[in-house]
């Protein structure tokens, strides 16, 4: 049975003071069903992410008691920043096989409240190895400043190349309305800030958020009895290649390229035929490494094309055009469901002032760890 | 609660049997790796396993203890506390020369003369609970 995307939902991004973990779920959970044309007793499975603020051994059956409803199918993920894509993946495995017909997918976690900015450091920084990289004082933005020295060195990445991913995604977060960070941002305020892990300052990193969002995967005629804005999930694929930074098999080309050439395909599409791009920027160096690795622009070129608008709107490449995690917000797992949601809000031409003209083929990318596990999406306007 | 300027004690490697010998082999002032007897792999961290060939018992052997630096980040904010007072500090992956690669402090150099390709040599500083966690200083040659 082909499966689509039948509804998706996000809820507000930032500081939502007074926020639970579990609400957020429920919250995300409701507007998506709802999107999609569905009651909770129609859905058969559920999948969920993880939790750093609320941790919990089986996430997914602690939503599932909490929001009240009962599925034949349910488990949840941890891939990390590739968790939803993933989750699509798998509810798209499910319901091909018949073992689901509506599969709801759900994210969110209260980190800025429920953890602070610097719990939120402290508590990722523990994916550093305990014994060959905590004790040398890794945090996450350390890692990836790894990669962004050495894509420097290798590929003639420079400040600016970076810079100019902040200030471009700015510029789309200040065209949504719920965007965490809608203040202007200039290359200038980008380039002087202050310094994270050299070379990244603190706009090469994304927000720490409270926020969540979901989807619902159906089988493709449950979906057309209660909706006609389903979007087509044409190619997905994966990647892992190790799991910690000192263990990186490359530190300038990454599994991305293999779950991207997997995607690619099955959908039967080149990167040249896709519309819009949601693709992971944990880091400003993220996003800039993944776009040269999944085959976007030649090794070496990325940087240049976005100092010339690349990503722009009416851009080669419109790219994050909520503001991604750099901008728009991260809340764990649902960081990278906020990509998502984004581009079904493009393919269904209802994402307003951000809106690309005409967009009928998304790619979606999701990474964990230290650009780790990878997860491509392609979705099509159906 | 009274509240203390001390910094919290910086995480200490949690040793596993796979690695025990590793660091009883630091302890000593060694800095050892594994390669395969059956396919000549070099890797590490210690594992009972080839990961390349999956023979059983890798050898253990002893490196020179120099390498040459990979990439490597200047921290300002510290992941906790701990570390707070040694910012700015250099984090480094370093290539040894047998062929396997370690995270490090970049020891003895002003972080703004850390340099991708820079020799460096292993040395071990003492863990507060005992044993030694391995670091680099530049080689002077
Ligand atoms: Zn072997």
């Amino acid at each position: 049975m082909t499966p689509v995307i039948s509804g998706a939902a996000d809820t507000a991004v930032g500081r939502l003071d007074g926020s639970g973990c579990m609400a957020l779920h429920a919250e995300a959970a409701s507007a998506a069903l709802a999107d999609a044309g569905l009651r909770a007793d129609e859905v058969d499975g559920v999948l969920c992410a993880y939790s750093l603020a609320e941790p919990h051994l089986m996430l997914s059956s602690v939503f599932n008691e909490y929001f009240g409803i009962a599925p034949s199918y349910s488990a949840a993920v941890q891939a990390g920043g590739a968790t939803a894509c993933a989750l699509v993946m798998q509810a798209a495995a499910l319901v091909r096989a018949g073992i689901c017909r509506n599969v709801l997918a759900v994210c969110a976690d209260n980190r800025l409240t429920g953890l602070g900015r610097n719990g939120a450091v402290a508590a990722l920084a523990e994916v550093g190895h305990p014994q060959f990289e905590r004790p040398y004082g890794m945090s996450i933005p350390a890692a990836y400043a790894l990669v962004a020295r050495r894509c420097m060195h290798e590929r003639g990445v420079t400040a600016e190349h970076l810079a100019a991913i902040s200030v471009t995604q700015r510029g789309h977060a200040r065209r949504h309305p719920k965007a965490q960070a809608r203040d202007p941002l200039t290359m200038e305020q980008a380039l002087s800030a202050r310094m994270i892990a050299d070379p990244l300052r603190l706009f090469d990193c994304c927000l720490v958020s409270d926020g969540g969002a979901a989807l619902v995967v159906s089988a493709a005629d449950a979906a057309a009895d209660h909706t006609d804005r389903a979007v087509s999930i044409l190619g997905y694929g994966q990647m892992n290649t190790h799991e910690h930074a000192f263990a990186m098999p490359s530190l300038t080309d990454f599994g991305c390229r293999q779950s991207a050439a997997q995607a690619f395909a099955m959908a039967g599409l080149t990167p040249a035929d896709i519309d819009v791009a949601e693709i992971y920027d944990s880091f400003t160096i993220t996003l800039l490494a993944e776009l040269e690795s999944i085959g976007f622009f030649p090794k070496g070129e990325a940087g240049p094309a976005i100092l010339d608008g690349a990503l722009e709107l009416d851009g080669v490449l419109p790219c994050n055009t909520h503001g991604g995690l750099l901008s728009y917000g991260h809340s764990g797992a649902a960081g990278g469901m906020f990509h998502i949601v984004e581009a079904v809000r493009q393919l269904r031409g209802e994402a307003e002032a951000r809106q690309v003209a005409g967009a009928e083929t998304a790619f979606v990318h999701g990474d964990g760890g230290i650009l780790s596990a990878h997860c491509s999406l392609i979705l099509g306007r159906a | 609660m009274t509240s203390t300027d001390a910094a919290p004690a910086k995480p200490v490697p949690l040793v596993t049997a796979d690695t025990r010998a590793f660091w009883d082999a630091c302890a000593e002032g060694a800095l050892t790796f594994q390669r395969c007897a059956a396919c000549g792999h070099v890797q590490f961290p210690p594992r009972p396993f080839c990961t390349e060939c999956r023979a059983a018992g890798p050898g253990t052997e002893r490196s020179a203890g120099l390498g040459t630096i990979h990439s490597f980040t200047i921290v300002h904010r510290p992941p906790t506390a701990a570390f707070k007072a040694d910012t700015p500090y250099v984090l480094a992956l370093v290539d040894f020369d047998e062929g396997f690669r370690l995270m490090v402090n970049l020891r003895g150099c002003p972080p703004s003369e850390a340099r991708i390709g820079l020799r460096v040599c292993v040395l071990f500083e003492p863990l507060a609970g005992g044993g030694a966690l391995p670091q680099v200083r530049l080689l002077v040659e």
